[in-house]
């Protein structure tokens, strides 16, 4: 191991997170489920809009290594189904047949895809032959997959996520700086606002504004908009964060060496100030981001957010909404989890950076 | 203190105007304006429309006036007790509300009590017992409690009730007690039905009051006036109760205020979710048909729910915190 002296801050605080086993293993999750749904087109069995009518309202799928005459073996496979008519009621009813087995393959040919226009194939990474199907998490009441339709969503969430947290951003660093650096009269209206809007039960207000957003917008003007208000929620935090460094950082000898060396402001906010709290600002970011997520999925689940043709991992529980559908067909709330657990790895990802950032930890 | 009383007054005053703004704000900001929904519904009836009606109307209603007069004078309607119509249920806005602001403040008045009579002993209880079983188990459900949308926590509930209790949620009643007169029976029903709804609002808000709770009084247990104490030869829990958990509970009286933000911002989803007869499920309706009469008045009472909570919150703090008190008196 290097001495900690020969080492640099950043490489310093990398090994200290490393060090830390939950956000370290929180991070490498995420990374592998970013790049999974980030190549959603190819992971994914099915497109988000494909029908499977043989299978509606399905049952999720669990994967077996029995044998149809129960010998184990090492491929995956599924428990074939079985549509027949009920003899009382004659309606299509779809039943587990174990008699037979639909193997998984792997690299298998289904609907043709295009991977954000960059190139096409028809190749997925699983999937089973011709004549069944597969469905991991079960199918929604038009049969579709909501394995692929999970993936999708989850990219979809993040990426909004990711813009607002950006545009969040932007907008605490430019105010909050702004307010610490003039100080004064600036600085007092701003936190007035500021606190205005943290005392304000948000969730309402949003609700407010996103009823707002007209019905006859196409699904991109929405997701733009949305991506707006999402950022309204996330930026006084980061603000004050800003803000309340800057302040404490005035009077410091670095900073008024900077000064006088004839910097600017904005050059000496850049790259004299900003460094100095990265690591908290990154902190913020990670659970400004949780923040974003959880409540982009409850506006889309309350169907005043993002709406199909989009799907997002609030819009795949749009129909969880009543409650004989949720006792019916419970796995509608699946991609729920991917939620929590999103939400929990930023969070576990964020304890990590800040005691990371804690030069007293090296 | 009556000097005290009388500044956060008129500060909660103030803050009530500002919100009152930006929901007046709001309820502007859908295209169109109550001559066009008038004039788009007698179209969808049949009847022509010229457009002098429509102007006319306009008129009548004062809707061409400029934003400020127009504010104005929804403020002095509602201060005197006109909430105005609600196009969505075709009622005036009261009596839609009169029914369901009982419930609303029921359920968010029983979620801040689970919050802190869970919260805080649990927190107290997970500093004094650090790195034990049950300070383990606080913070992983305290991790879970925040991680999980209180949508989606209010689903499982009603799944798991339904599954192994035969709960019926959903609603305050079930089916045979509707419509029956008041019983000891109707009564333990609707408690029974209660119990999700604050369980769900509460979740986040006690497992952020654990950690608070805990890091305080963390920070307060290490201080030797703490062991002076326990020198004296008290008990242990004793001297707990008596000298930190004094101190660590100021940072939790002190957001009460905020803590009934995040209640009340929950109250609409849950609501709507478990299609309880308070206004959750209204306000949602009024969004999605854009009725902004309705829409504006429930967030005005979201609001004053809140500046009312913090106004609490702050009486409470001048009682509990002598520095406070010195502060105020020395002025």
């Amino acid at each position: 191991m290097t001495a900690a002296a020969d080492l640099s801050r950043r490489q310093l605080a990398w090994r200290a997170f490393r060090s830390n086993r939950l956000a370290f293993f929180s991070l490498c999750l995420l990374v592998l489920l970013v790049f999974v749904s980030l190549f959603a087109e190819f992971f994914a069995p099915y497109t988000p809009q494909e029908r499977n009518r043989a299978y509606t309202d399905g049952a999720p799928m669990g994967i077996t290594f029995t044998n149809a005459d129960g010998g184990l073996s090492l491929a995956p496979m599924v428990v074939a189904r079985v549509t027949e008519r009920d003899p009382d009621t004659l309606r299509r009813v779809t039943v587990a047949d174990p008699g037979e087995r639909w193997p998984i393959e792997f690299f298998t040919r289904g609907e043709s895809y295009s991977w954000f226009g960059l190139f096409d194939s028809d190749i997925h990474f699983f999937g089973v032959a011709d004549g069944g199907y597969l469905h991991l998490f079960g199918t929604d009441r038009l049969g579709r997959d909501i394995f692929s339709r999970t993936l999708y969503a989850f990219r979809t969430s993040l990426s909004i996520g990711l813009a607002s947290v950006v545009a969040a951003f932007v907008l605490g660093i430019t105010v909050g700086g702004i307010a610490g650096y003039l100080g004064g009269f600036v600085d007092a209206a701003i936190m007035r606002v500021i606190e205005f809007l943290q005392s304000i039960p948000t969730l309402p207000l949003w609700l407010t504004v996103a009823a707002a957003v007209p019905r006859e917008w196409t699904a991109l003007q929405v997701y733009l908009v949305m991506t707006l208000i999402l950022a309204m929620i996330g930026w006084t935090t980061l603000a004050r964060r800003v803000r309340s460094r800057i302040i404490a950082m005035h009077s410091d000898e670095h900073i008024l060496a900077a000064r006088l060396g004839g910097n600017r402001p904005v050059r000496v906010f850049r790259k004299h100030m900003l460094p100095a709290f990265t690591g908290y600002l990154i902190v913020d970011l990670t659970l400004a981001f949780s923040t974003i997520v959880l409540a982009e999925t409850a506006l889309s689940f309350l169907g005043l957010g993002l709406r199909e043709p989009v799907v997002s991992l609030g819009v795949l529980m749009l129909p969880a909404q009543s409650i004989a559908a949720i006792i019916l067909t419970p796995w509608y709330l699946i991609p729920g989890f991917f939620v929590v657990a999103v939400v929990l790895l930023l969070n576990f990802i964020g304890d990590g950076v800040r005691d990371a950032a804690d030069p007293s930890g090296y | 203190m009556l000097a005290f009383l009388g500044r956060r007054m008129i500060a909660a005053m103030i803050v009530m105007v500002a919100f009152s703004f930006v929901v007046f704000f709001l309820v502007q900001l859908p295209p169109g304006d109550f001559a066009d929904v008038w004039a788009a519904s007698r179209a969808a009836q049949g009847d022509t429309v010229t457009p002098d009606e429509v102007e006319n109307i306009r008129e009548a209603f004062g809707l061409n006036r400029p934003f400020v007069i127009q504010y104005a004078d929804w403020m002095f309607s509602l201060l005197q007790g006109d909430l105005g119509f609600s196009f969505e249920f075709q009622k005036p806005v009261a009596h839609v509300l009169a029914e369901r602001l009982p419930l609303t403040l029921a359920i968010s008045f029983a979620a801040l009590v689970i919050i802190y009579v869970v919260g805080v002993p649990l927190g107290i209880y997970s500093a004094v017992r650090q790195h034990k079983m049950v300070d383990y188990s606080a913070t992983f459900i305290g991790y879970f409690g925040l991680a999980t949308p209180n949508f989606l926590l209010a689903l499982i509930l009603v799944y798991l009730a339904q599954r192994w209790f035969g709960l019926s949620a959903g609603g305050i009643f079930s089916p045979e007690y509707l419509g029956q007169p008041w019983s000891w029976g109707k009564f333990w029903d609707m408690l029974s039905h209660l119990v999700i709804p604050v369980l769900v609002l509460g979740s986040a808000g006690t497992a952020a009051q654990v950690r608070t709770m805990r890091a305080t009084m963390l920070d307060e247990l290490s201080k030797p006036y703490v062991r002076a104490a326990l020198a004296t030869g008290k008990s242990p829990w004793q001297v707990v109760l008596k000298y930190p958990t004094r101190v660590a509970i100021i940072p939790i009286v002190s957001t009460l205020g905020w803590e009934l933000t995040l209640v009340i911002s929950g109250a609409p989803i849950v609501g709507i979710v478990l299609s309880l007869p308070d206004m959750g499920p209204v306000f949602l309706q009024s969004l999605i048909g854009q009725d902004m009469a309705l829409a504006g008045v429930i967030l005005l009472i979201y609001y004053l729910l809140v500046v009312i909570g913090t106004l609490i919150s702050d009486l409470l703090l001048f009682w509990l915190d002598p520095r406070i008190r010195a502060g105020v008196e020395s002025k």
